[in-house]
């Protein structure tokens, strides 16, 4: 098995996970940080395409890299966009959980407007 | 390899202009965090003018130049440099959005003025328009992939945070949702960008389309990128995060996030298939993109029938328009390729009749929501006396919705029908004429209740500025009189009496589809109707009472349904599965 191919499987495995764990847990920290995983898994395939180019005899292709720098930049955006409104959340409400869909007919009007 | 075309390897004489169309919203947003809070709206009312007037001049210089501008950055060429290609699709996109983006501005002055005391949220929601509108500009003229995900991630940024502006608990819950959904679809759309690096060497979108042939891993990919975008779309069963974001968020943000961020994802996909990918096989991939399409106009729209508030309704809507969107892609698909010939002329014109006229709605739901306090349908008794020109906004994008001659979305009707007649494909045309119905449906739901008299005294919370009233109706009429503007210039419109038949007669054929949304209203509507029946008719009347009682119980049904489809794990799940689905439709050859 070739680093390469390593490199490709562990990529796969990272995908796998972060999606499994975006699905399955419900706390919305864990989720981000199983998107992070997931993207670190794609980040690491862009690795694995710039360097399967150097095996085909192109040389390392830089491409892969700068748009794996680009890409890493704005998953940490999210990140920080993600983080920024749980912690609102938590303030507001004391818990940080996604799943009740709030009453539509009891209590006082909803936002919006 | 043919060699490169003249629209790749050079820059023509006004290709400035797309760099501008994204660099002067971006200056605003700079500028405004440089001056600070205070002076945002300043910025963004001297900002907005200049981006429309370079909107207008690619819109100008276009024709004049084989209908392509292409902007190379730094003069590298692809597929090591990037470029910017402006042709006429991204041009009325351009144009709607700069016409969206104003009528919101001149909406949105008054409540987001830093004179009522709080700085931070106006400074907010002004940086965020013009993030928005760079983020827009740039997914209607990137020329590559990668130029696609950035800017797709960007719109997505800006817009999440116009959700939660008020910083309520139920609007960051909706956020958040909104925010994880979106980051999921754009973790997928990355992935098969990934895959067609590695397989192709470039991602620009004319080379890549002379290379992809129907590889396996090609088929991944595009089944991957379809599906993420359709993720950041809306499409049902993907929309888990639209009603709750949609409804819950400032009106005017309402208004963008509906009319114009939706759309950016829809273009792309739109780029994806027919310029990437028309040639792929799949006639069986499309009609599975175009039954989704059509399964929420139905869903979106009975769903839509039971809502009580009028935000969640007009939310629903646009899950049902945005199905709407996806049937031209089931009728552009000619003998083995994808052609951009009437469907796709068709699609583009509707996602701007809906642009123009779902932005329209909610701002004139939002004057409603500001003086009442509320936006209960029950309790809208009333409001055509107190606030004439918003009701009269909310009827006339309605109407513009429904299909009324000469709106956008009628001459859309028009051509996707003519598309479905050509190929063919009848299913489609019912889908069309039913989609029409239900549109009908809700908005003369709405308007019964807006007309009736006030059962209680209606005390107002609030006085609207009149200006805003005005920009919804501004965008209304134009959303209503779009068919006449000169779309030959820049679409492809086959010849054929399509637009011929914009005439006053056409009017009359809007009463059948008013009569089968009225019939449908008082069949699927949840809540009692505003007016009494008189006695001797109820007898008369028991036959549709029983009707009615079944039909209520099925739409109960659709709404159960579609709560288990906008939970997280279902949602997720769905995504899985229709990207494994597109990606064994796309190996069925046809």
């Amino acid at each position: 098995m070739t680093a390469v191919r390593v490199f490709g499987v562990c990529a796969a495995l990272a995908v796998g996970l972060g999606l499994y764990g975006l699905i399955t847990n419900p706390q919305p920290l864990r989720k981000i940080i199983a998107f992070n995983i997931l993207g670190s898994g794609v980040f690491l395939l862009f690795g694995v395409i710039g360097r399967h180019g150097a095996a085909a005899g192109v040389g390392n292709d830089p491409v892969p890299q700068a748009l794996v720098i680009t890409g890493v930049v704005v998953a940490f955006a999210a990140t920080a966009l993600a983080i920024a409104l749980l912690l609102q959340l938590f303030q507001r409400t004391g818990s940080a959980t996604l799943c009740n869909d709030a009453p539509r007919s009891a209590g006082p009007d909803p936002p919006g407007g | 390899m043919p060699p490169p075309s003249p629209t790749l390897d050079a820059t023509t004489s006004a290709g400035f202009l797309l760099v501008l169309s994204t660099v002067v919203p971006i200056a605003g947003v700079l500028l405004a965090f440089v001056l600070g809070g205070r002076y945002a709206r300043s910025v963004a009312s001297a900002v907005i003018p200049l981006g429309v007037t370079v909107t207008v001049a690619i819109l100008i210089a276009l024709p004049h130049s084989d209908g392509v501008i292409v902007y190379l950055l730094g003069a590298w060429p692809p597929p090591l440099g990037i470029a910017l290609r402006a042709d006429g699709l991204s041009a009325v996109m351009l144009a709607a959005t700069a016409a969206v983006i104003c009528a919101v501005a001149a909406f949105a002055a008054a409540d987001f003025s830093a004179a009522t005391g709080d700085t931070r949220t106006p400074f907010a929601f002004w940086i965020l328009l013009l993030a928005i509108w760079a983020a827009l500009n740039t997914i209607f003229l990137a020329g590559d992939l990668f130029t696609l995900y950035i800017a797709l991630e960007l719109l997505t940024f800006a817009a999440v945070p116009l959700v939660s502006l008020d910083g309520q608990a139920e609007t960051l819950r909706a956020a958040m949702r909104y925010l994880l959904f979106a980051l999921l679809g754009s973790v997928l759309y990355l992935l098969g960008t990934a895959l067609l690096y590695a397989l192709h060497g470039t991602l620009d979108v004319v080379l890549l389309s002379r290379r992809v042939s129907a590889e396996p891993a090609v088929l991944i990919a595009a089944a991957l990128m379809t599906t993420g975008l359709l993720a950041k779309t809306a499409l049902f069963p993907l929309h888990l995060w639209l009603p709750p974001a949609h409804a819950g968020a400032p009106s005017a943000a309402s208004a963008i996030l509906s009319g114009l961020v939706v759309k950016g994802s829809f273009f792309v996909i739109v780029r994806l298939w027919f310029d990437v990918m028309a040639g792929l096989p799949s006639f069986v991939a499309m009609q599975l993109l175009g039954a989704l399409g059509a399964a929420a106009i139905v869903l979106g729209s009975i769903v839509a029938l039971r809502q009580e508030r009028l935000k969640l309704l007009i939310a629903y809507s646009t899950v049902a328009q945005i199905g709407y969107l996806f049937l031209m892609f089931p009728l552009a698909l000619g003998a083995g390729k994808i052609e951009s010939g009437g469907a796709l002329a068709g699609g583009l014109v509707q996602a701007i009749s809906h642009a123009t006229a779902k932005a329209a709605m909610f701002m004139s739901a939002g004057s409603i929501y500001a003086t009442l306090g509320q936006d209960r349908i029950a309790g809208l008794g009333g409001i055509g006396r107190i606030l004439p020109i918003s009701v009269l906004a909310f009827a006339l994008s309605g109407l513009a919705l429904m299909g009324l001659s000469p709106g956008a979305a009628y001459l859309a009707k028009a051509l996707l029908l003519q598309a479905a007649a050509e190929r063919g494909q009848w299913w489609w045309a019912l889908v069309l004429q039913a989609g029409g119905f239900f549109t009908a449906a809700y908005v003369l739901l709405v308007l019964t209740y807006a007309m009736a008299p006030a059962t209680e005294q209606v005390t107002l919370k609030k006085a609207v500025p009149r200006a805003g009233e005005l920009a919804a109706l501004a965008l209304a009429l134009c959303s209503l009189l779009l068919g006449l503007a000169p779309w030959r210039a820049y679409l492809p419109i086959p010849n054929g009496d399509v637009l011929d038949s914009l005439r006053l007669g056409a009017v009359a054929k809007m009463l059948i589809p008013l009569l089968g949304g009225a019939v449908l209203a008082v069949l699927l509507g949840r809540l009692e109707l505003p007016f009494r029946i008189s006695p001797s008719w109820n007898a008369m009347l028991a036959p549709v009472s029983l009707v009615r009682r079944a039909s209520l119980a099925s739409s109960a049904l659709v709404e159960r349904c579609d709560n288990v489809l906008r939970q997280w794990p279902t949602a997720c799940i769905c995504l899985l599965s229709l990207a494994a689905a597109f990606a064994a439709a796309m190996r069925i050859a046809f």
